[in-house]
Parts: C-alpha cells; sequence; structure tokens
C-alpha cells in the first residue's frame, strides 16, 4: 500500500489516470502510424500544429485585442463624446462577431481561393459569395444599430417628450399667444 | 484599483502554499520551474472575463460532449457506407480504425443523405461552441508552472492533441466542404486519421474531467444564470484550475448573453448551411456555400458534381457510337442506348448525398440494376463493378453490394425528369443507388462487371 501511495505521489495522480492516458496515446500512436508513409505525412503534422499556433497564438490573441479596443472606445463614446444612457458595445460585438464568424467559414468562397477545383465540380464561379458576404455583414450591422437607436430612443423619450413640449412652448409665445399657464 | 495588485499576489501567494507540497517527479524541477515563472505567466492579470470559471466552461463543455460523438460517428459511419469490403473506402488500409463492419443498407433512401446531414452540418454549426470552449480555457496557456507532476505533462500532451485534433478536423472539413484544396495532402486520409487522433484525445479529457465538470455544474443552477441579468452577473469563485480572473472587470455581458451569442452564432451557421442538405425553399439561405445556388430551370438544372468538361471525357465516346459493356456472364452483353430504352423503364425518385453534406432529390428514369445482372447472365451477383468513361478521376469507377445492385429503385439511370441526362449529370448514362455516397452514382458509365462472389 505504500509504495502505491508513493508511486501515485510520484506521478502526481491516481493509476486510472496513467491507464488512460496510456491508452491515449497508444491510440494517437497507432492511428499516426497509419500515415507515416504518406508522401504528404510532413504536411499533414505541420497542418495540426499550425491549426494551434492559428487559435492560440493568432486568432485568439487578434479577437482578444480587438475587444479591449473595441470596449475601451465604446467606453470613451460613452461617457465623454456623447453621453450614451449605456454602452453600444454588445451592438458591435453582434454583428462583428457574426461577420467574422461567416468570413472564418467561407472564406475559400468569399476570397475566391481553389477556383478551379471549384469549377470542376460545380461548373461554377464563386463570383457571388463576397458581396453575399459584405451584404449579410451590412444587414447585421444595419439591424444592430437600428435596434441601439430604438433602446435609446426609448431611454430618452421623457427628455424628448419635454424637450418637445418645451419647443412647443417656446413657439407659442414667439407667435404672441397668451401663455395660459402664466397667468 | 491601488489594492488589486497586492491582493492578487496574496492569492498566488495562498495557491502555492495549498500547492506548494503537491509536485510529483521530479519536484526539483518543477518547483525550479516555478521559481522563474515569466512575466505574464502565473495567475494573470491578463485575462480580465468577469464570465470565465468552471460552471462555463462545464456548460459548453457538455454541449460539446453531448454532440461531438454524433460528428464524429456519422463520420466514421460514411467510411462504412464507402463499402471498404471492397478496397475502395479512403483510406484503403485503417486496420482496427472502424466501426465493426456490416453492409450498408438501401433503405431508408436518405440515409446517407441525412448521415452526411449531420455530420457536416452540425459540424459547422459547433465551431462557434468549440471556440466558445477554448475561449473559456485559455488561461490555462500561461499558468505557471506549467506542470507540477507527469500527470499533469501527460494530460497536457493529450490536450494538445485534442484541440490540435479538433481544430484539424475543423480547418480540413471546412475547406474540403468548399473545394479548396489548399492543404495539398489526401483530404479523406488526413481528416480520417485526424478523427482518430482527436477521439483518443476527447476520450482521455472526459474521462479525467467529468467528475470536475459534474461538481462545477452543480455549483450554480442553469435556470438561475438564465435568469440572471447583466448588472447582477458575478464571477465564479476562485478555481484551483485558475480559470476565474484574478481580476475580474465589469461585465459587460451576463453569462446568459454569453451563452446566448455562441449559440445565436450556432444558429446562424445552422440557418446558412442547413439548406444544402435539406433542399426545397431552405436551398436558397445556403448562401455562402457552393450548394445553395441555383443551376438554372429545367429538368436538368440541379448541383452538378464534376462537370462533363473536368472529366476530360472525348465528347465522341459519348455519341452514336456509345456501348453499355455488360460483363461477368457467360459472354459479354453491350447494349446501345436503344436497346437500353427498349429495356422495362423505371423511375424513382432519389437524392444524390455528397459526403460533403449536400444533397439533391431528383426523379430518375432508367433501367434497374437487377434486369442488367440478369442480362448479363447474372441473376444473383455478390458485387458489380460500375467504371466511366472517365479515366482521370479519384471516382472514375465504384463496386456496388449486392443489395445495392439488387434494390428496386437501384436504376441505370437514362433520363432525369422526364428528360434526357444532361453530360454533365451522367449522359449516356449513369448509376443512381438509393442511399449510396453520391460519388459512387457513376456516371458516362462504360461497363457493368457483375461479380457473382
Amino acid at each position: 500500500m505504500r509504495v502505491l501511495r508513493r508511486a501515485r505521489r510520484l506521478y502526481g495522480a491516481s493509476p486510472s489516470h496513467l491507464f488512460v492516458l496510456a491508452a491515449c496515446f497508444a491510440l494517437v500512436v497507432y492511428a499516426v502510424s497509419h500515415l507515416v508513409e504518406n508522401p504528404s505525412f510532413t504536411r499533414m503534422v505541420s497542418w495540426f500544429v499550425v491549426a494551434v499556433i492559428a487559435h492560440d497564438l493568432v486568432l485568439f490573441p487578434g479577437y482578444a485585442l480587438g475587444d479591449r479596443l473595441l470596449t475601451a472606445g465604446s467606453t470613451v463614446l460613452r461617457r465623454v463624446r456623447w453621453r450614451l444612457p449605456f454602452s453600444p458595445v454588445n451592438h458591435l460585438r453582434v454583428p462583428i462577431l457574426g461577420s467574422g464568424l461567416l468570413l472564418l467559414l467561407f472564406f475559400p468562397g468569399i476570397i475566391e481561393q481553389g477556383s478551379v477545383w471549384y469549377r470542376a465540380a460545380t461548373g461554377q464561379t464563386q463570383e457571388p459569395f463576397s458581396q453575399r458576404w459584405l451584404l449579410i455583414t451590412a444587414v447585421m450591422f444595419g439591424a444592430s444599430a437600428l435596434v441601439y437607436a430604438l433602446r435609446v430612443g426609448i431611454a430618452y423619450w421623457p427628455e424628448t417628450k419635454a424637450g418637445l413640449a418645451r419647443l412647443k412652448k417656446k413657439i407659442g409665445a414667439a407667435l404672441g399667444r397668451r401663455d395660459p399657464g402664466r397667468e | 484599483m491601488t489594492e488589486s495588485p497586492s491582493r492578487a499576489e496574496e492569492g498566488d501567494a495562498r495557491s502555492d502554499e495549498r500547492q506548494g507540497d503537491s509536485y510529483g517527479f521530479p519536484a526539483g524541477l518543477w518547483r525550479a520551474l516555478a521559481r522563474h515563472r515569466p512575466p505574464g505567466f502565473g495567475r494573470s492579470r491578463l485575462w480580465r472575463s468577469p464570465l470565465r470559471g468552471p460552471w462555463l466552461t462545464s456548460a459548453l463543455g457538455v454541449v460539446l460532449l453531448i454532440t461531438l460523438p454524433i460528428v464524429t460517428v456519422t463520420g466514421l459511419l460514411s467510411y462504412i457506407a464507402y463499402a471498404p469490403q471492397f478496397g475502395q473506402a479512403i483510406p484503403a488500409e485503417v486496420g482496427w480504425l472502424r466501426l465493426p463492419p456490416f453492409t450498408w443498407p438501401t433503405r431508408p433512401a436518405w440515409l446517407y443523405q441525412a448521415n452526411q446531414g449531420l455530420h457536416v452540418v452540425l459540424g459547422l454549426v459547433l465551431v462557434p461552441v468549440v471556440l466558445a470552449k477554448l475561449w473559456s480555457v485559455v488561461p490555462k496557456l500561461s499558468s505557471w508552472p506549467p506542470v507540477r507532476s507527469p500527470a499533469q505533462l501527460l494530460e497536457r500532451l493529450s490536450l494538445l492533441l485534442l484541440v490540435g485534433g479538433v481544430l484539424f478536423e475543423i480547418v480540413t472539413g471546412v475547406l474540403n466542404i468548399q473545394y479548396d484544396y489548399v492543404f495539398g495532402f489526401s483530404f479523406y486520409a488526413a481528416h480520417y486519421f485526424g478523427a482518430w487522433v482527436f477521439i483518443g484525445g476527447f476520450v482521455a479529457h472526459v474521462t479525467v474531467k467529468l467528475p470536475r465538470v459534474v461538481t462545477a455544474l452543480r455549483s450554480r443552477s442553469l435556470r438561475a444564470e438564465l435568469r440572471t441579468p447583466r448588472e447582477r452577473t458575478r464571477p465564479e469563485p476562485p478555481d484551483e484550475d485558475g480559470l476565474v480572473a484574478a481580476e475580474p472587470a465589469e461585465p459587460t455581458l451576463s453569462r446568459r448573453a454569453a451563452l446566448g451569442l455562441v449559440g445565436g452564432g450556432s444558429l446562424l451557421v445552422a440557418v446558412l448551411t442547413a439548406g444544402q442538405v435539406v433542399g426545397g425553399f431552405t436551398r436558397r439561405f445556403a448562401l455562402l456555400l457552393p450548394r445553395g445556388r441555383s443551376q438554372g430551370a429545367g429538368p436538368n438544372g440541379f448541383q452538378v458534381n464534376r462537370t462533363f468538361e473536368a472529366s476530360l471525357i472525348d465528347p465522341r465516346e459519348t455519341g452514336p457510337g456509345w456501348r453499355l459493356v455488360l460483363s461477368g456472364g457467360p459472354r459479354p452483353v453491350k447494349l446501345d442506348r436503344a436497346s437500353l430504352l427498349a429495356m422495362p423503364q423505371h423511375t424513382a425518385t432519389l437524392p444524390i448525398a455528397c459526403v460533403e453534406g449536400w444533397a439533391t432529390t431528383q426523379t430518375w428514369t432508367g433501367v434497374r440494376l437487377r434486369d442488367l445482372a440478369e442480362s448479363a447472365g447474372v441473376p444473383d451477383p455478390a458485387s458489380a463493378l460500375v467504371a466511366s468513361l472517365e479515366t482521370a478521376g479519384a471516382f472514375d469507377r465504384a463496386t456496388l453490394q449486392a443489395n445495392q445492385v439488387l434494390d428496386p429503385a437501384a436504376l441505370l439511370a437514362l433520363r432525369v425528369n422526364g428528360a434526357e441526362l444532361a453530360l454533365d449529370h451522367g449522359y449516356p448514362a449513369r448509376v443512381i443507388v438509393p442511399a449510396l455516397p453520391g460519388v459512387h452514382n457513376t456516371k458516362w458509365v462504360r461497363s457493368i462487371e457483375f461479380r457473382s462472389r
């Protein structure tokens, strides 16, 4: 028992942990062994590694940085420039993320990559995709902006109403009518 | 604000104390590593989202735990649908890495359409969930020391296989369905064995983490989270994995909004992809995919896979001199198109369903394959090798199983939707078999060899 406990401490987890991970690595080694003879094996491995690097060191830092800038920018806009009743940050995030997701998934069509194979397979060109993506992006931004404008409008409604009433009063005064409230 | 750094340091000190004596072999190495912490590592102030934490990670994890196996199994089923017993599934040699063998059925006729639709559409729909899951665990990248024991070292290696595996499968799959072969290796081989690398990482990760997932999910109620607006959103309590930010920023989103954002992304992808495989009026919503587009009106106005031009077949070979050669019987039989049209004609409404997750259902008319088998003198074939006039492509031939030859709806189609087949759709004759992978419905058929064993 003491040997077991000691082994467990040296390894850092239970024996079943080791068993599961050993099985995992055995499976992976067995799977990859089928590809070693493949002339493109190195290419496959590099795409595997580059996929991780591209996510962890390019895509993630990229969108995280973008979001920091967006958040900071929205705060400045809201508090300093226009004194908006609430932050527009999520009304920008949603269409940006939506558009970015579509670009990430469908970029081959949008940038017309692989056009020779595309034509051989389908008999068509990839020409419409970039415009469609831009259009979907525009619709998402437009819809989001509209919702934001409505929300701001609703939030400001009491002030807007009061403002309109004041304006009406002023116009009334300017026209020389007697203000009944004053008497 | 001035007091926050010291609070974070305290946190560091506490977590060091808690795990101070928990180093595995060789403890000296890990301890030395821990002492040489590069700036930005450890319980870093870099990570500020107040939403990260074991509960959110586990919630996303459970979604993937349920759905990723569906994507995986449909992929492995597709391999069986290619009939590996004839050596025509790609990759041909997979050893034990396959589902138990069985004869791929011909019914229901939409079986392959549903299988690939699920595989591709669900695979795409899960991309936002996978990205969100990776976002939720990204502080682990900067944890310090990176490992404290051999167990953790192995676990992190298995995570590399898991993350690399899932990303590799997504990248190759996404490129392949759009005919962008920029990767320059065999898609089938890479995607198939890549899947097994992913399976290894996935099973290990689930086994190791499942208890923690259960604990984390029990720590908060989903229903309560769904009722919590941004103003009342608080960070999760500090966890031993360091997912919770040391100095969380003010939330700009509630947890329910974050989950909604991910779900909304998935919904957007679903709407823009499902039409490729569902067809009908939904096809027009597949705006950004190859198979959402119209191919013109008329009986032959449906999606082409590999044009006649790309097949490099000499057009003269499809002219009046064309003969279908049936072999395998006592002597070869040669039939011209007129004699084929003189045979009993049958009509079947069947989908062509591609491995790339798109389908189109049309009404085909032609001669039953089993009638052709009888004409050839092999009424009860064990299989049939169909060869195309094409000689350049990867799918210039395909072997059909007995059930695929004998199904009453399995046709050598001569006409579609009441008109002659167009050259792009396989004129003078093409195979159409229920529930068969699209590329095995050979076009521009030259010969069929019926084999009795």
